[in-house]
């Protein structure tokens, strides 16, 4: 992968290298060049990967204080907030980094929308992302359910019977991921060991995910291909590393700030109430990080429809690089692209609040609204936009609007015309 | 292209692949079917329960296999409304005396046809029972109304053993 030969300066490392060549890997990782003009929005992998390392660290040990029992979850969940050393804190961590995680994986999947991350040639980078996006939401919604409160308990029902509605098979399907006629025992117990075993697919993806990055190298805020190594590159270590590290620490204030003032903020009280099967709370709603896709569930009156909707609106997600037809990566040089970009974060965020209200009245209308928006935008916007889009002249060289003075758009637009 | 006759070699191939894939499908089959309902779930069949304590205009809730099931005890007027409702008007058509043979006991399972809440009695737009989770109503005979529910609310198998006592299951 690297441009050049390595070899290890000691015997013992050439010795070693030769037999295994580890260190030529970290020399690519330390060497790799990455574009120099990368903002901070391109520091969110990183703080992903910390994110996913703290869940991984803090769910082992919560594994070792949890009993996986109908009878007995609750209650060992309250024995780690009052009697484990420590336990309330590496909770706390394990629940609110959970809506870190979401929080840093939005802000990552959003940057990419906005630089065309997804374009050619890094079709496969993005949709092995879709798929640890996908598992994410599934460990999530089954770490959730291990608690056995009420959300527990009727968001694993509401959750599971979205299979009743495939016809003919989806009775079945329900029986069997239950184990029982409701969800029960043999519930909890299977879900405990998927979402032990998730995040470990989600490392193996994620070692994927950074593979196929490192194949054409990293996107840029201006979009266009880098010559590498050359002038528009800088090596990943110290860089890159020191300006992730940065933004690390910045992200962290931010968590800690929610473990250690507002730990439940997130959470729902109905939660501190053991599960109960013959009540189902008043007002029943996922996790934050889940609610647009529960409004687009909620604003089809129709229970198969409802749950394709659902379902489209994640899937389209992995047809992206195929639906935005413009070559143009970045939205700097994409005007028109650049104003659906804000509308559709705008759109996503309405349906996050519509999911958590009530689906009735003037919230479902403008549920409905921003559902058919969110395949609008996907399945005509971006289409016709492409062709029909006058873009931006792009710049010959990351390294020219910099040396411009400006990497604005007017500076390059100026220069152009000269 | 030439015309290529089934050798010898070609059947083995088929062969192998068959019983491979056999042999493959009997092996994932335990570890698939291991998730379903086991012999000590499948056990909890059936539950009887006592309906004397319950008074007209009541509901009480009884769990049975994990899940609730309602047991009213309409008044007249209910049942003249439940029955009073046409067929045409319903999502799902079922007539009031083919979901309670006694009429004056409502047995159901209260358990949301659309994703599996339980609906809250005396409540909705057709007095009888409404969800919270996604907004379904549903009549004084647990049918279907209005909201994202597709099917009626299931009536479970049950009899009366004696006057006072409904066996469910």
């Amino acid at each position: 992968m690297s441009d050049h030969e390595y070899t290890p300066k000691s015997k013992v490392g050439k010795w070693f290298n030769d037999r295994l060549p580890l260190l030529t890997l970290a020399n690519h990782l330390t060497d790799y060049p990455t574009p120099k003009n990368l903002n901070y929005w391109w520091t969110f992998g990183g703080i992903l990967t910390f994110c996913l390392i703290t869940q991984i660290v803090t769910g082992l040990v919560l594994a070792m204080h949890y009993i996986a029992h109908a009878d007995m979850a609750f209650d060992s969940v309250e024995h780690i907030m009052r009697d484990v050393n420590y336990g309330w804190l590496i909770r706390y961590i394990h629940a609110n980094g959970a809506s870190m995680f979401f929080l840093a994986v939005y802000i990552h999947i959003f940057r990419s929308l906005f630089y065309g991350s997804y374009k050619a040639p890094r079709e496969i980078i993005w949709i092995i992302g879709i798929i640890i996006y996908l598992l994410m939401m599934a460990a999530a919604f089954m770490g959730y359910v291990l608690p056995w409160g009420q959300m527990s308990f009727w968001g694993a029902t509401v959750i599971t019977n979205l299979f009743s509605a495939i016809p003919l098979v989806g009775e079945g399907i329900v029986t069997w991921l239950w184990g029982g006629y409701s969800v029960d025992n043999p519930t909890l117990t299977r879900f405990f060991t998927l979402h032990y075993l998730i995040p470990f697919l989600i490392l193996g993806l994620v070692v994927l995910h950074i593979w196929a990055l490192h194949v054409p190298g990293n996107n840029n805020p201006v979009g266009i291909d880098v010559k590498k190594p050359s002038k528009d590159t800088v090596p990943f270590h110290p860089y890159i590393v020191i300006k992730d590290g940065f933004a690390l620490l910045m992200f962290m204030i931010v968590f800690a700030f929610f473990v250690f003032y507002t730990p439940n903020i997130l959470g729902h009280a109905d939660n501190y109430i053991e599960a109960d099967p013959l009540v189902t709370p008043a007002h029943i709603v996922p996790e934050w990080y889940l609610l647009p896709f529960y409004a687009i569930l909620r604003s089809v009156p129709d229970k198969l429809l409802g749950v394709v909707a659902m379902l489209s609106a994640i899937f389209i997600l992995a047809a992206l690089p195929w639906l935005d037809t413009s070559k143009i990566r970045s939205a700097v040089f994409r005007p028109l692209y650049r104003q659906f970009y804000w509308i559709l974060v705008a759109d996503v965020l309405i349906l996050g609040y519509v999911g958590a209200m009530p689906a009735e009245g003037l919230y479902l209308l403008i549920a409905r609204v921003a559902t058919a928006y969110y395949f609008l935008h996907f399945l005509v916007i971006l289409p016709v936009l492409g062709f029909k889009e006058k873009t931006l002249p792009i710049p010959l060289s990351i390294t020219e609007p910099v040396l411009g003075g400006s990497p604005n758009l007017a500076t390059a637009k100026k220069r152009e015309f000269k | 292209m030439t015309d290529k006759k089934t050798n010898r070699r070609d059947f083995l191939f088929t062969a192998t692949y068959a019983v491979g894939a056999v042999g493959v499908g009997a092996t994932i089959w335990p570890m698939i079917d291991q998730m379903n309902p086991d012999a000590s779930v499948k056990a909890l069949a059936s539950t009887e329960v006592d309906v004397s304590a319950v008074n007209p205009g009541k509901t009480i809730t009884v769990l049975w296999r994990g899940k609730p099931v309602f047991i009213r005890r309409r008044t007249q007027d209910e049942i003249a409304e439940a029955r009073a409702v046409k067929l045409e008007e319903l999502k799902h058509p079922e007539t009031d005396e083919d979901r309670a043979k006694n009429p004056e006991w409502l047995v159901m399972l209260g358990v949301c046809t659309h994703l599996g809440c339980v609906p809250l009695d005396q409540k909705g737009d057709y007095n009888g029972w409404f969800c919270p989770c996604h907004g379904s109503h549903y009549d004084i005979s647990g049918r279907i109304r209005k909201g994202p529910a597709p099917t009626n609310m299931e009536i479970p198998k049950y009899e009366f053993v004696n006057t006072n006592t409904i066996k469910i299951g």
